[in-house]
């Protein structure tokens, strides 16, 4: 795969002297769904605006698609779509003007059947001839992708695309992403959600406080930070951990009648085999038993705390 | 044209602006002729009729008639002003600019919307006036070419001057400030309605100083060929200012002031 937008030594300190970004090195695959994960305050607005030409970067360079975004602006700009996290739109106009709207601005000439075809897909052309005033939150932001569509861009942002939006139009957004990339477009999203990355994306960034903490691939993720549990169900219950099986360093709960044992999976040996063993020494019988793999959201917890 | 492969200019762009400020305005069509033509009756009942009667003439043309360009001039400038300046703050005030700085156009194109669709509309409204004059007094124009030249040339500097006040601003009271309290008094005071050989020692030498005074008697000139000032330096100070108001542009852009942090 080539990398279709790359970021490299980027910084950003705004005129207020906040360090909103220091030192990103970042490069997107074509046709990757990447998703950018931090707190509030993380930066990942600020670098989204510094590749769409909204924020000057203080040091760094950026290319799309081999264009570099300060000398060769026209053609770098061109190729990306932008959808803000904060909502505006032109409340007087209606989703078709400003769609064709939208279009034009980025040089492209004149195609309604595109027009018709991105406000279908986003189920605004039975809307697109009201003002955008008396269209409810959820259509304004659809609007604002379908704006971002209108030029066919190769790259799409989505700077936190299903904040403060209903469950069933997360679906839809989500299944529109993907028809999109199916589509060959790029997408870089944020997002506050941990499962909407999990759900949707293919590799993962995040940031805290102006860095990049970690870039990887979800799976990658997930199995080299995530920790696994094994819990054992026990008929007859324990008052307390016995002794010798302190090295383990289990939990006991439910009045004794469960042992919970967390593993690392990158670890040489996982210890299950000899805990087993030594239960069985020690009579100790179990009648059931279950691994759990952690989550990303409690991968992500772990992360922002330890890097702290 | 294959798809990502921009052109050095951007037609498609700056056509997208003009249009979408000019459908602003198509909105409120009603409003934006009426009231003006409305205005410019009422300056002609109390101004031509009621005091005109006892004005007799002004350097050989009735006062009714002189008024005219004057009259013209204070539409403009105020009319540019407003639609450039609002043109501009609006999308800042209400977040939308982030597409049109996040898209492939050049200041200068962004510029050349902006500035053309609010240039046109006070050109349409100066002669939406021009005609509705002629109703009450016989106007002749000596010199349409200059009388066209100074009314382009007005309205699209004082639409620059508004783009930049629109920039500046931080809110809606800033963007009446300027207008209220430096163009309207300096418009009233330029001589306007008057001659400014009409003003008492010292007050015709002090008006002097007024840059509006150059703008309203070049623009009486090709009206009447009367002029307070010799018409080239009326047209050479219209054209400093343009040329001034291009460079705080150019300024604005290349540093990004209030538009990019
Ligand atoms: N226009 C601005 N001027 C000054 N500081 C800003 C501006 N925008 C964002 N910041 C600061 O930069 C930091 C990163 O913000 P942001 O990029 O919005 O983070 P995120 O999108 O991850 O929540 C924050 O400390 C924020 O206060
Ligand atoms: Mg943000």
């Amino acid at each position: 795969m080539s990398s279709v937008l790359t970021v490299s030594g980027l910084g950003k300190t705004y005129a207020s002297g906040v360090t909103a970004l220091s030192d990103i090195d970042l490069s997107i695959e074509r046709g990757e769904i990447f998703a950018l994960l931090g707190p509030n305050g993380a930066g990942k607005t600020t670098l989204i605006s510094i590749i769409c030409g909204i924020v000057t970067p203080s040091t760094g360079t950026i290319t799309v698609d081999g264009h570099d975004i300060s000398r060769d602006w026209r053609a770098a700009r061109a190729r990306i779509g932008l959808v803000p996290q904060e909502l505006a739109t032109d409340s007087f106009e209606n989703p078709l003007a400003t769609v064709r709207f939208s279009r034009g601005l980025f040089g492209r000439p004149p195609d309604p059947a595109h027009l018709e075809r991105v406000l279908r897909d986003l189920s605004l052309w039975d809307k697109r001839k009201a003002r955008i005033m008396t269209l409810s939150g959820g259509m304004k932001r659809r609007v604002m992708i379908a704006k971002a569509l209108a030029h066919e861009p190769d790259i799409l942002f989505l700077d936190e695309p299903t904040a403060g939006v209903d469950v069933e139009l997360r679906r839809d957004m989500w299944a529109l992403v993907r028809e999109l990339r199916d589509k060959g477009t790029t997408i870089i999203l944020t997002t506050h959600y941990i499962d909407e990355a999990e759900e949707m994306a293919d590799r993962i960034g995040v940031m805290r406080k102006g860095r990049l903490i970690v870039v990887e691939e979800k799976e990658t993720l997930i199995r080299k930070l995530g920790k696994k549990q094994l819990t054992l169900h026990l008929p007859e219950a324990l008052p307390s951990i016995p002794e010798a099986l302190a090295p383990w360093g289990l939990t006991l709960s439910e009045g004794g009648a469960r042992l919970d044992y967390t593993f690392d999976t990158q670890a040489d040996s996982t210890g299950i085999p000899s805990l087993l063993r030594r239960m069985d020494e020690l009579g100790i019988v179990w009648r059931d038993l279950n691994t759990r793999q952690s989550s990303l959201e409690e991968i992500f917890v772990s992360l922002v705390r330890e890097t702290a | 044209m294959p798809k990502g492969d921009v052109p050095a200019f951007n037609a498609h762009g700056v056509w997208a602006i003009y249009r979408f400020e000019m459908a602003r305005s198509l909105r409120t069509i009603v409003q934006s002729l009426v009231t003006p033509v409305l205005t410019t009756s009422l300056y002609f009942v109390v101004f031509g009729a009621a005091i005109g009667g006892r004005m007799g003439e002004v350097d050989g043309v009735s006062y009714g008639a002189f008024i005219v360009p004057g009259l013209i001039m204070l539409s403009l400038f105020t009319e540019s002003i407003f639609n450039a300046s609002f043109g501009i703050y609006f999308p800042k005030f209400t977040g939308t600019i982030y597409e049109v700085l996040s898209a492939p156009v050049s200041a200068f194109e962004i510029l050349i919307g902006y500035v053309g669709a609010a240039a046109t509309k006070s050109i349409v409204l100066g002669l939406v006036i021009l005609m509705t004059a002629a109703l009450f007094v016989p106007l002749e124009i000596a010199h349409p070419l200059a009388m066209v030249a100074f009314l382009v040339l007005t309205a699209v500097t004082f639409s620059l001057f508004g783009f930049i006040i629109g920039v500046w601003a931080n809110g809606f009271e800033q963007l009446q400030l300027i207008p209220m309290l430096i163009v309207m008094p300096l418009t009233f005071l330029g001589g306007a309605f008057y001659s400014i050989a009409m003003l008492p020692e010292p007050w015709d030498k002090i008006a002097l100083f007024n840059p509006v005074v150059y703008l309203v008697s070049g623009f009486r000139w090709s009206f009447f060929e009367t002029s307070d000032v010799p018409v080239g330096l009326s047209l050479g100070l219209t054209a400093g200012f343009f040329c001034v108001c291009v460079g705080i542009v150019w300024w604005i852009f290349r540093t990004g002031y209030r538009l990019k942090s």
